[in-house]
C-alpha cells in the first residue's frame, strides 16, 4: 500500500518552497491534479502523514515531482523543504483523487485560478497539456503576494510564449513589478471579467488556494455567469497543511 | 513500522489523546469542498426524505426548526488527515427526523444543494449518532462549513457529513455517492482507516 520513492533531485522554487523529484519504481501513473500522501517516520516509530499535490505531468512514468511550501508551524513541510537530501527514501500513497483532475481527452476551454501554492496541481495540468500535445485552450490567473514567491515562473513564461495557447495573467496582492498596470490587490470581479474565459464558452474552471481565496474567486466566477457545476475547487488551510 | 526518515523527530502533541490511525490534530477548521459554496436562502430551504419515487416527509426551515433540538460535542476526523476534537453543535437528531418514516430500506443517499451526494447505511443514521446540524460553536453554521444545515455523522470520515444537506433518498441496496465514486471508501470508518477504495 505504501510505495517508496527515492529522492533524485531537489530544486528550490522560492525561499520557502522546494520541488522534490522522486523515482517510484512501481508508480502506476497519475492524472493531472491528483495528490499523494507522504509519510515520515521517526526512529521510535512515531509517524506523520500529509497530502501534497503532484506537480509533474500525467505521463511522467516512474518519476514524479511534488512542490512543497514550508509552513512556519508545519510538522512535515519543514522536513521536506530543509532536511531531506538526494538519495533519501520517502514513503507515499497514491495517486489519490478523481475530481480535481484534468484529462487530456478534455477539449473544452480551461480556466485555472491559483492562489499561492495552489498553483501546484494546476501546473500538473499545464504540463500534462504540453506533454499530451493537447490543443485545449488554457488560461491561468495566478495570484501571488509578490513576484519573488511565484513558482515555475520561467517555465510558465516559456509555455505561454510558445504559441500563446496558455494565456497567463498574474495578480499581485502585496507588491507588483515596476510599471505593472494593476496596483497590488486581491483578485476582484473586474479582473475575473477581463482575464478569464467568457462564460458563454462554457469553460471548466479549476480553482485552488487558501479557503478564503477559493470562496471569493468562485463567487466572482459564478457572478460572471459560470455555472457552479463547471467550477471545481481544492481548498487548503487554515491549517494550510494540504500543500 | 515504515522506513525511518533520517533526522525526523516530529512534533508530538504531548496531550494524551487517542486519534484514529494516520490522523493529526488541528485547532483550525479546514474547509474541503468539491465546488463553489452554495448559498441557500432560508425561505427556499427544504429537507425531504424520499424512497426514490415518492417524497415521504418534507420540512421547510420553519417546520424543521420546530423539531426538538440537541446540543452535542463530538470529534471530527477528515480523510485529508486532520482531526478536530471537542466541537460543539446544535442540531436535530436523525432519530427525530426518521421517527415517523416506516421503511425496510438498508441504506440512504444524502443529497445536498450543489448536487453533492454521499451514501450511508441507515443504521449509521439512527441510534443517537447522526444529526442535521445548524449551529456550530454557538453561532449559525457558516455557508463554507455547510450552512444553513449539514448532516453530521461524526463516527465516519467527515466527507460522509454532507454539507448543505437537502434530503435523504432511502435505498434497498448500497450505492456509491460522489467521493465514493471517485476513489474513496464506500463506508469510511476512521478507526479502521477506511480512506480509499481498496482499504479493508
Amino acid at each position: 500500500m505504501w510505495r517508496v520513492g527515492k529522492v533524485v533531485a531537489l530544486y528550490d522554487e522560492t525561499a520557502t518552497a522546494r520541488t522534490i523529484t522522486l523515482d517510484v519504481s512501481d508508480w502506476p501513473g497519475h492524472v493531472a491534479g491528483q495528490h499523494v500522501d507522504v509519510r515520515l517516520t521517526a526512529s521510535d516509530g512515531y509517524s506523520a502523514v500529509r497530502s501534497y499535490s503532484i506537480a509533474s505531468a500525467a505521463n511522467s512514468e516512474r518519476r514524479i515531482q511534488l512542490t512543497v511550501e514550508r509552513l512556519p508551524d508545519g510538522e512535515v513541510s519543514p522536513y521536506l523543504t530543509q532536511e531531506i537530501a538526494v538519495g533519501d527514501r520517502l514513503e507515499l500513497r497514491g495517486p489519490i483523487g478523481g475530481w480535481f483532475v484534468w484529462r487530456s481527452q478534455q477539449t473544452e476551454p480551461i480556466q485555472l485560478v491559483a492562489g499561492g501554492s495552489g498553483i501546484v496541481p494546476l501546473m500538473a495540468m499545464i504540463r500534462s497539456r504540453a506533454m499530451a500535445g493537447s490543443t485545449a485552450p488554457f488560461r491561468l490567473l495566478y495570484s501571488v503576494r509578490e513576484p519573488e514567491v511565484a513558482f515555475y515562473r520561467e517555465e510558465l513564461q516559456a509555455l505561454s510564449d510558445h504559441d500563446g495557447s496558455v494565456n497567463l495573467t498574474y495578480a499581485y496582492t502585496r507588491a507588483a513589478p515596476r510599471n505593472w498596470p494593476r496596483p497590488p490587490s486581491r483578485i476582484d470581479a473586474p479582473l475575473i471579467a477581463n482575464t478569464t474565459w467568457p462564460s458563454n464558452l462554457v469553460p471548466t474552471c479549476y480553482v485552488c488556494g487558501p479557503t478564503s481565496f477559493v470562496e471569493s474567486v468562485t463567487g466572482f466566477l459564478s457572478s460572471s455567469g459560470n455555472s457552479p457545476d463547471k467550477i471545481r475547487t481544492e481548498r487548503f488551510g487554515p491549517t494550510g497543511d494540504r500543500k | 513500522m515504515g522506513i525511518v526518515s533520517r533526522g525526523f523527530s516530529g512534533r508530538r502533541s504531548g496531550a494524551e489523546v487517542k486519534l484514529p490511525p494516520g490522523q493529526h490534530l488541528t485547532t483550525g477548521f479546514p474547509v474541503l469542498s468539491a465546488g463553489p459554496t452554495p448559498h441557500v436562502p432560508l425561505d427556499r430551504w427544504e429537507f425531504a426524505i424520499d424512497d426514490g419515487t415518492n417524497v415521504l416527509r418534507r420540512w421547510d426551515w420553519k417546520s424543521f426548526r420546530d423539531l426538538p433540538t440537541e446540543t452535542f460535542t463530538v470529534d471530527l476526523h477528515c480523510v485529508t488527515r486532520w482531526s478536530k476534537l471537542g466541537t460543539s453543535w446544535e442540531g436535530v437528531s436523525l432519530d427525530t427526523i426518521l421517527a415517523d418514516v416506516k421503511t425496510d430500506a438498508s441504506h440512504a443517499m444524502a443529497r445536498s444543494y450543489g448536487d453533492y451526494t454521499t451514501n450511508l447505511p441507515l443504521s449509521d443514521l439512527r441510534n443517537k449518532q447522526a444529526w442535521i446540524a445548524f449551529r456550530f460553536d454557538n453561532k449559525d453554521l457558516a455557508p463554507e462549513h455547510g450552512g444553513p444545515a449539514r448532516l453530521l455523522v461524526p463516527h465516519l470520515y467527515l466527507w460522509k457529513s454532507a454539507k448543505w444537506v437537502r434530503g435523504l433518498t432511502l435505498m434497498h441496496q448500497d450505492k456509491p455517492g460522489f467521493w465514493e465514486s471517485l476513489g474513496y471508501h464506500i463506508y469510511g470508518d476512521p478507526w479502521r482507516e477506511q480512506r480509499y477504495s481498496g482499504d479493508e
